[in-house]
């Protein structure tokens, strides 16, 4: 479209300029914050320019927050959920969408409902159900009144007693977050567009479920398998409130939680240089996977928003 | 084509779906039709059990079990140590819509939620009429208006509690120059103002994305059309663009609505702690609040309840939005 518009393009490159300014201003002071020392950061004029000091202070806070746990933690909690989640909702989907069963739509409906509440809503309960899961299984098991899910219930009651120490435990942090039906859906919508007669190739050329699902459909996902995985990597490596409440050892604590630790309170000193730096070092990961792989992450947002 | 309309609904897919379901219609006819059933399908019902059961599993243990306690303990009050708990019946819902710290928190809520909500989308809409105009540069712009969205809400926060630190921040000092009396820690205005601002940050890339994509889809056909009737792109945006991409208006509005409502915890957490006074004591901060904090297992469960309440209806709300969405499409 050759068209002039040179006022509004004006316009418009300038309305971007002050966006980007508006979205880099914070993280350029974090980073001038990062690169003072304790006296420079607590004086007057801000100053405008870095100093001297951002790798020593980069050098203090991975000291200072022990962060070589934390990061391994969170890159084990973050894969944990990335990897789980998607298993699950894979072979979940493709159950649902390929598979005729009895109570079929009775599984399918389980699982959407669960689209409806958000961890944040539930995670008192969430925490309290798991944590106290030893004993009040059975108390639960007594009050439900629904005799087929108590059966089912006490069949596990081993594993509920393994429960009781998920407080601390990767399992503890990964489990909960992989409980949503989000990603199941999404693949569920997927698999519909497949075009049936890939099943009834396959079918005719004698291949079972499982070869069919291996060989042609996760080959045909791995598109949205990627996407997505991108969404879970930020999802599962931004998570706060529940590492907050389900870590009480300091070294199962996540990244973030490691540079909450550090950021100055009331009556510590005013070390915002180190908590600045750990801020930016924590967002270093997902930061780097916005920018390099931008194309896939914003396919994955869109489809997931869908 | 009952089929067709289900499928239909499901938004993306439906596009793609087209070709397949011409080509299956005859033989779909043959065998009852089970929605969301592939017509080439397997029966081997217990190996479906067996893929669909790590999924219910979770789904029982994570979300049933949680779902069901939480509306156990909404109807009785615990003792602090979890000793004893005595059924109240709807005491606890009774208790907090007397209590005036409830209220308070629902208000500031709903204040935050539509004071973000409004400004997320202003600003992302214009950044988004910006980046579909500009050709020079849009990779880049788009690339640096995205990055907030790796960053966590807690440390988007703390960057902001540390730029408005009324003792260190820059951005504080620059006000205070400007006389300016500004201290997050004692004004609940200025907190309040202050948490809105870093969750506005934080959220621009997400409604701008969707923005972004939707103004991407407007058919080109339409756009020529109205260009050589004499339309300015201004106008054109008005008239052909914006009607076309309200259905993700609508649907950002909603989510818009959903993150100011139950996602805000790791930003106040980080930037106020509910303060000064409980003035950004937001309804989820609240339920963490009076569980963890105070212990007050039956009104923090009974809030959890009227929050779960309140997610039922916008997740209604969204998936009627999806239906419109469909129906918008030229």
């Amino acid at each position: 479209m050759p068209e002039r518009h040179l006022g509004l393009s004006i316009f418009c490159h300038a309305v971007l300029l002050i966006g980007a300014i508006f979205v880099c201003l914070p993280l350029y002071f974090a980073f001038v914050a990062g690169s003072l020392t304790l006296q420079e950061v607590q004086q007057a004029p801000f100053p405008v320019l870095p100093g001297s000091q951002f790798l020593e202070n980069l050098a203090a806070a991975w000291q200072q927050g022990e962060f070589s746990r934390l990061f391994l933690n969170s890159i084990i909690v973050t894969a944990g959920i990335v990897v789980g989640k998607l298993a699950i909702s894979l072979i979940a989907a493709f159950g649902v969408t390929y598979f005729r069963f009895p109570f079929r739509m009775t599984a399918f409906w389980l699982i959407f409902v669960s689209l409806m509440l958000p961890v944040e809503v539930r995670i008192i309960p969430t925490y309290e159900a798991v944590a106290d899961a030893a004993g009040p299984l059975r108390w639960l098991a007594g009050t439900i009144g629904l005799s087929g899910i108590v059966e089912r219930l006490t069949g596990y009651s081993i594993e509920a007693s393994l429960k009781w120490n998920m407080v601390n435990s990767y399992s503890g942090l990964i489990l909960p977050l992989i409980a949503s039906a989000s990603a199941t859906f999404l693949f569920r919508q997927f698999f519909l567009s497949v075009p049936d007669e890939l099943c009834e190739a396959a079918k005719l050329d004698g291949a079972g479920p499982l070869k069919f699902f291996k060989d042609i459909l996760l080959p045909l996902s791995s598109a949205n398998i990627a996407a997505l995985s991108i969404i879970l990597f930020l999802y599962g490596w931004n998570q706060y409130l529940w590492p907050l409440l389900f870590t009480t050892d300091k070294e199962m604590g996540t990244a973030v939680l490691g540079l909450k630790q550090l950021v100055p309170v009331s009556d510590s000193a005013p070390a915002w240089n180190i908590a600045m730096s750990a801020a930016l070092l924590v967002m270093l990961p997902p930061a780097a996977v916005i920018l390099f792989m931008q194309r896939w992450f914003t396919k994955g947002l869109v489809d997931s928003g869908k | 084509m009952q089929q067709s309309r289900t499928f239909g609904k499901m938004g993306g897919a439906a596009r793609r779906l087209r070709i397949p379901d011409i080509l299956s219609t005859g033989r779909r006819s043959a065998q009852p039709s089970e929605p969301g059933l592939k017509s080439a399908h397997f029966n081997k019902p217990w190996l479906a059990f067996g893929l669909v059961a790590p999924q219910l599993l979770i789904l029982l243990f994570f979300f049933f079990i949680p779902s069901y306690k939480a509306l156990s303990l909404a109807f009785v009050q615990v003792d602090p140590f979890g000793g004893t708990q005595i059924f109240v019946g709807l005491e606890n819902f009774y208790n907090l819509f007397a209590s005036p710290e409830y209220r308070g928190s629902a208000l500031f809520t709903l204040w935050f939620t539509v004071a973000q909500n409004a400004a997320t989308l202003l600003l992302a809409g214009l950044f988004a009429f910006a980046t579909d105009f500009v050709i020079k540069g849009r990779g880049i712009y788009k690339s640096i208006i995205l990055l907030p969205y790796a960053i966590a809400p807690v440390i988007s926060g703390v960057i902001w509690a540390f730029l408005f630190n009324p003792a260190v921040g820059p951005i504080a000092q620059f006000l205070h120059g400007l006389g300016v009396e500004w201290d997050p820690n004692r004004r609940p205005f200025d907190a309040q103002l202050l948490v809105t601002i870093a969750s506005v940050w934080k959220n621009v890339c997400y409604d701008y994305i969707f923005l972004v994509a939707a103004l991407l889809a407007v058919p080109v056909s339409l756009l020529e059309a109205a260009k050589l009737d004499g339309a300015r792109p201004v106008r054109r945006f008005f008239t052909i663009s914006l009607p076309l991409i309200s259905p993700t208006i609508f649907f950002l509005v909603v989510m818009n609505f959903v993150y100011g409502l139950f996602e805000t915890f790791g930003i106040i957490d980080a930037v106020t702690r509910g303060g000064p006074a409980g003035a950004t004591n937001s309804l989820v901060y609240k339920v963490y609040q009076d569980g963890f904090v105070q212990l007050d297992l039956g009104s923090s469960a009974a809030q959890s309840v009227l929050l779960m309440l309140i997610a039922i209806l916008f997740t209604i709300v969204q998936f009627r939005a999806l239906e419109r969405k469909v129906n918008y499409q030229v």
